[in-house]
């Protein structure tokens, strides 16, 4: 059976500490943009925790929403991009390919959550910052669309030890940096076409929603949080 | 119509072919100046990337997609109008078609240039066509900006045979009126015209294929152009109205565009007694009635929008209608209705000042049009976390006044190499004008020292 991987988001455990940002820049080898052209929109996060303030002062709530990309089984970017560089892979996954794209960004543009990135120029590491990039990712050059691949790599990786060891993958080996490093365990990632699975049982859980539903995207995001 | 009259024609029409003056010169030396710096800074661009544009993150689409509608729908001045004139016979059209399809043709491949002027990686654009390559990947006939390429073909190809056409005969003209290395050119370019009836009738048969041919391809052009928009969930750009929405401004832009030509060649090319006031009347009327169903689909959008109420779209509404875009959007609204309205409906003032007038406001309105449907959509997208601003960077600012100058730069120097006018239209056409304008070429005549 092919997977389908998905991930819930717990957002009544998500603290906002924004560690599933900086390890996912440091595994996916996303570039630096620095602070001038940051300030200036061309930083690029394939993760970010949205804050969003409820209430009049004194009485705030902040309420914190980790968005990476959702994975859309009707995915807007797909069928838009002209070069097939943005396309469906047969684990469900909105894949990218750098190298056939030729950076119309129409893809960025018809993404309701604006999870996908563009390259305004080439990236640079000063040294020493060359050092911890993960020669499992490829650099990405001026001009292409970049976007969360679900650490790909790392599923690769996982399927590869598990048929070496000639059994099954079990549910839960495979995390995502930004799984990996959330201290509350806030977010859960696995394959939705296993019942059994975790994440199964929390998108299928009363508590679960997705972002921006009526737009009929069909993500494999659910986001959790105690319904009012 | 006796032979001076057609000497005075082949003589008035030829003139600028035939001398030219310092101060073309000079114009053609500004133009290209400009062209050059445009050209740098496209350089410019390619080398630092597009961190050198405005463009950020969530707005990736801006000036270029802006200018890139904006001519496409410049170009549905010419050969769109010069068409259905044809098509109903009307008799004063016979000065107008071919200053109005040249812009077509120009427009259009400025418009073409802009998707690559925008690419991240413009080295790659043939991506865009479908060739058989050795990996044998196509591009996405999905994609909207798949069916662009086709549609954007299709219409230079299709407007570029329906300019060269009734060229056919002024080039023999040309090659009969011409001498020394010019007439060598205009020979060959005539294709062997010798005016026999066969010709004619073959010309004749070709135009009209041509005349209802192009029709449903202009059209679909900016179908397929607003479809860019309107096949995306992005709030205001997803809507039903676009298509004709977009065709309606193309034509309402292409006439106002044709007419400032109209009246700058007018003056410059002395052209009085062939482009008369009642073209601009005429012209005026079609504007005004274009001014109307701009004002009408605008209405329409808005209203719907409103009453709709989706919370995303609203955020795009209230951000045109009262927010950081509100001063464009009002002033759009002044440029593209309340202005042009009175001045064209009042016969008075519909003269060739006040139809200039109109003309300017609209080109300059219905670019404001296309940059409010591009750009506040893009800051307003559903999550309100990640709403921008765009401001234009000069990069961006310069290619965008080059491609103004590479239009005028183009247009000037089509009316040194072939009669703006179509002169055999203008000899076939001459014994049927109507009594009014009888009466006004009169009037013309008289006034004339």
């Amino acid at each position: 059976m092919t997977h389908r991987w998905g991930m819930a988001v717990d957002l009544d455990r998500c603290t906002g500490c924004e560690a599933c940002v900086t390890a996912c820049r440091t595994e996916n080898n996303i570039r630096i943009a620095g602070p001038e052209q940051s300030a200036r929109g061309r930083s690029i996060a394939w993760i970010r925790v949205e804050r969003y303030y409820e209430g009049d002062f004194p009485d705030v709530r902040v309420k914190f929403r980790p968005v990476m990309c959702q994975q859309c089984d009707a995915a807007p970017c797909e069928p838009v991009c002209p070069t097939y560089a943005s396309h469906h892979n047969e684990e469900g996954l909105n894949a990218q390919v750098y190298n056939r794209c030729i950076g119309t960004r129409y893809c960025a543009n018809a993404c309701p959550y604006n999870v996908r990135f563009f390259n305004f120029g080439n990236p640079v590491w000063e040294r020493p910052l060359e050092l911890p990039l993960n020669p499992d990712v490829s650099v990405r050059e001026v001009g292409v669309v970049e976007k969360c691949t679900f650490c790909v790599q790392r599923i690769t990786a996982a399927k590869d030890t598990a048929k070496a060891e000639k059994r099954e993958l079990r549910d839960g080996e495979i995390k995502p940096a930004c799984v990996q490093s959330c201290p509350t365990s806030a977010l859960v990632f696995g394959d939705l076409n296993d019942p059994e699975s975790e994440v199964s049982r929390l998108s299928r859980s009363s508590r679960g929603t997705k972002l921006l539903e009526d737009l009929g995207t069909l993500p494999k995001v659910t986001y959790l949080q105690k319904q009012t | 119509m006796d032979i001076y009259a057609e000497q005075k024609i082949n003589a008035d029409l030829l003139r600028p072919l035939r001398r030219t003056s310092g101060w073309f010169y000079l114009l053609v030396l500004m133009l290209g100046g400009i062209i050059l710096l445009g050209g740098g800074a496209w350089f410019y661009q390619i080398s630092n990337g597009l961190a050198v544009a405005g463009l950020r993150w969530p707005i990736f689409w801006a000036f270029y997609i802006t200018n890139f509608v904006f001519w496409i729908g410049i170009s549905h001045a010419g050969t769109l109008i010069s068409a259905i004139l044809r098509l109903v016979n009307a008799s004063w059209r016979r000065p107008v078609t071919r200053c109005a399809e040249v812009i077509t043709v120009f427009a259009l491949m400025i418009g073409a240039l802009f998707p690559i002027i925008h690419l991240g990686r413009p080295w790659l654009f043939f991506w865009l066509i479908p060739y058989p390559s050795e990996r044998q990947i196509w591009p996405n006939l999905r994609s909207p900006l798949a069916w662009d390429f086709f549609a954007i073909s299709t219409y230079l190809t299709g407007s570029t045979l329906f300019l060269l056409l009734p060229i056919i005969p002024d080039f023999a003209l040309m090659r009969d009126q011409m001498t020394g290395w010019r007439k060598k050119i205009y020979r060959v370019l005539a294709l062997g015209w010798r005016g026999t009836t066969k010709q004619w009738h073959r010309l004749e048969a070709a135009m009209q294929i041509m005349a209802i041919a192009i029709v449903p391809v202009a059209i679909s052009v900016h179908t397929i152009v607003s479809f860019d928009f309107s096949m995306s969930p992005v709030p205001m750009w997803h809507s039903t109205v676009f298509g004709p929405y977009f065709v309606a401004g193309a034509i309402f832009s292409g006439i106002a565009a044709l007419m400032v030509a109209m009246a700058i060649l007018r003056k410059v090319l002395h052209l009085e007694e062939y482009l008369h006031p009642v073209h601009f009347q005429n012209l005026g009327k079609l504007l005004l009635l274009m001014s109307l169903l701009w004002g009408y689909f605008t209405f329409v959008e808005r209203l719907t929008t409103w009453y709709g109420n989706s919370s995303a779209e609203m955020a795009v509404f209230w951000e045109t209608q009262t927010g950081a875009y509100a001063p464009l959007f009002w002033t759009m609204v002044f440029c593209n209705f309340v202005i042009p309205f009175p001045i064209l409906a009042i016969k008075r003032l519909r003269t060739i000042t006040g139809c200039v007038i109109a003309s300017s406001l609209i080109v300059v309105g219905m670019w404001l049009e296309r940059f409010l449907i591009i750009v506040p959509s893009l800051a307003r997208k559903h999550l309100p976390y990640s709403w921008g601003s765009y401001r234009p960077q000069p990069v961006e600012i310069m290619i965008t006044v080059a491609t103004f100058a590479a239009m005028v730069l183009l247009y000037a120097l089509f009316a040194k190499a072939v009669p703006i006018i179509s002169v055999w239209e203008l000899k076939v056409g001459a014994p049927v004008l109507s009594p009014e304008e009888e009466e006004e070429r009169r009037a013309l005549w008289r006034t004339r020292p």
